[in-house]
């Protein structure tokens, strides 16, 4: 059996977490052929190749999947499906972009978020904002799966997994790029770093938020939020952290000035130490905290900052 | 342009979920059930669009158990014009799978031609975060999921998205399939005027046979279950403590 895997290509350059995770969670299914494709797409291919586990890396670069618009990616992954049992990806805002729509137009049912491969057919995914986690037995011919990347470690490298290109389509003309709206940063991204510092509603606006931030830059930690801050402006969205957010698994987690909603706890609840500083005892976060610390965080967070 | 709205009825976002001990799923007997939050926000970007001229007409549509007509009803009373209700299960514990929605979808859009259906993100059930995909794959339409602004110029649509890394705005060919956000707008409370009116509004009743879609399920729940359990750890005194618990304890720092 073989694994068709959309590896995460951003403007060229691999995005060799989310794809390694997706590779490891993949293991069990067969041999794996990783596609890259992208307006520019073989530097990506190639580093794709040394991911433990690849058998195969297709590259794909056309200026039609600058982008990776979903209708011309949908269309290239529909096109090499014939050749596989599993359609896979990391479970990224671009993949769940994508994925349905090769599901469907291969008339099989998608199977997203997938915390657990137990067999070739059978999968375990969250529902329910993780107050649930069902196991599904496809009977469809063709597994279109995508992955939730904190559910699994990264596949190791030292890999060189033979390269070659596949024939790009034409363009549906369906939708065009205008731009990307994207801040640069220093910082880890969010899904892959080891530390990760929340900010909630509590910390009460943008220029306080900073201290949030200082405190993760101290710690090399990423920046998330609840939707909360994001609402409120005092934070980007792709801080936000949750069932519609992001999901991370970190070693640490800060949560500062969060209640924890159960959207909230949906985005973090996996991490191996959780951290609360809220000035409510009450406030459930501090019911999946190891460590909690009822205080109020214009005075902790400081402090907490200052003697790390 | 006519809009097309398809709104879920699912289990209201504050209700702790609880799964039912026999494994065989989640309890939403006697539960509160409302319309999916992202579908609220749909209707309300429809009912705008139409207050700002874009739209002549907004339709909901949804699919499920018979009491899915009370979702219709909230959709009418916040100002959609029109509902069609799809019963395609009777027990209330059955979904409908997003592929086989999308099909009695397509059925819809075949038949009342809208030029945008605007759909959620995601449905907080199943959190499966597909259906409209796989509609706008079906019909061969352009699709912009997760948005967070949509303007429509003409012939086409500028919609920006939420993306991993921040925003995108793509330009997408209408009629286009496009999927909310939860920060494209706060959706309104339907007044006790506009309840009684909703009342009136015309909702038509069909069955999934009627469109001859298939709705049996291609993936069998074998099993639901409780997620590991987190247990509380502890309350520190200070600052200090916390900084010794995470060096010398947890080893996280
Ligand atoms: C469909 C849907 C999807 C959602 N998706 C997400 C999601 O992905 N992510 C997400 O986070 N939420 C999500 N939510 C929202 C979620 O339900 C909560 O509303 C949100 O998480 C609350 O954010 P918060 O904890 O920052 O704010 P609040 O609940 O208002 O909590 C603020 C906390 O700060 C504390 N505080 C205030 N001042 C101080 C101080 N000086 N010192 C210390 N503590 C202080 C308070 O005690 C309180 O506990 C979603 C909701 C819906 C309906
Ligand atoms: N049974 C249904 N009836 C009406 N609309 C639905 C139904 N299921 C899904 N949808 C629509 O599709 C969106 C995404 O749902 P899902 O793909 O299940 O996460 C929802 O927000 C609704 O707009």
């Amino acid at each position: 059996m073989t694994v068709l895997l959309l590896g995460e290509v951003d403007n060229g350059t691999l995005n060799m977490d989310a794809t390694a995770k997706a590779v490891a969670a993949c293991k069990p299914l067969g041999d794996i052929h990783v596609l890259c494709c992208g307006a520019e797409a073989a530097d990506a291919g190639k580093e794709a190749a040394t991911i433990d586990g690849v058998a195969k890396v297709l590259v794909a670069e056309d200026a039609i999947y600058g982008h990776r618009l979903a209708e011309p990616t949908a269309a290239l992954m529909v096109s090499l499906a014939g050749d596989y049992d599993h359609v896979v990806a990391p479970a990224t805002t671009d993949a769940k972009n994508i994925l349905p729509r090769v599901a469907a137009l291969l008339d099989v049912m998608v199977i997203t978020d997938v915390s657990g491969v137990v067999d070739a057919d059978t999968f375990e995914r969250p529902i329910y904002a993780g107050n649930a986690i069902q196991t599904v037995k496809s009977k469809d011919a063709k597994k279109v799966v995508s992955i939730r990347t904190s559910s699994f470690d990264a596949a190791g490298t030292g890999n060189s997994a033979e390269v070659s290109d596949v024939a790009t389509g034409d363009a549906p003309g369906l939708s065009e790029w205008v731009e990307d709206h994207v801040a640069e940063s220093d910082r880890p991204d969010l899904t892959s770093a080891g530390i990760v510092v929340s900010g909630g509603r509590g910390v009460g606006s943008e220029e306080d938020f900073a201290m949030i931030e200082k405190l993760a830059d101290k710690l090399g930690a990423a920046v998330g939020a609840s939707r909360a801050a994001v609402d409120s402006g005092y934070a980007p969205n792709d801080w936000q952290v949750g069932q519609t957010g992001k999901v991370v698994a970190p070693d640490l987690y800060v949560a500062v000035g969060i209640s924890g909603a159960i959207q909230h706890l949906a985005g973090m609840k996996d991490s191996k130490i959780i951290v609360a500083i809220n000035k409510d005892e009450e406030a459930p976060i501090f019911q999946v905290a190891d460590y909690g610390l009822v205080a109020d965080l214009f005075e902790a967070v400081p402090e907490l900052e200052s003697k790390l | 342009m006519k809009i097309l709205v398809p709104v879920k009825r699912v289990i209201d976002y504050n209700v702790k979920v609880r799964v039912k001990g026999d494994g065989s799923g989640v309890d939403l007997a006697n539960v509160k059930m409302s319309m999916n939050p992202f579908d609220e926000i749909a209707v309300e970007q429809a009912i705008r669009m139409k207050e700002a001229g874009d739209a002549e007409e907004v339709v909901v549509v949804s699919i499920g158990v018979k009491q899915s007509q009370e979702t219709l009803r909230t959709a009418l009373a916040m100002g959609a014009d029109r509902a069609i209700l799809i019963t395609a299960a009777d027990d209330v514990h059955t979904d409908i799978e997003p592929l086989a929605v999308a099909k009695l979808l397509k059925a819809v859009v075949d038949e009342e031609q809208p030029g945008m259906v605007l759909c959620g993100k995601q449905a907080i059930d199943n959190d499966m975060n597909a259906t409209g995909q796989m509609l706008a794959a079906l019909l061969g339409w352009s699709q912009a999921t997760f948005a967070s602004e949509i303007k429509v110029d003409g012939d086409h649509a500028l919609v920006k998205r939420e993306v991993d890394g921040g925003m995108q705005s793509i330009k997408v060919k209408m009629p286009a399939v496009v999927s909310v956000d939860l920060r494209l707008n706060e959706p309104r409370y339907a007044s006790l005027p506009n309840i009684m009116k909703a009342k009136k509004k015309p909702l038509d009743e069909k069955t999934a046979d009627d469109y001859g879609v298939d709705v049996s399920p291609r993936l069998e729940i074998v099993k639901t279950s409780e997620p590991p359990e987190r247990k509380a750890g502890i309350i520190v005194e200070s600052v200090d403590q916390l900084v010794d618990k995470l060096k010398n304890e947890a080893g996280v720092i």
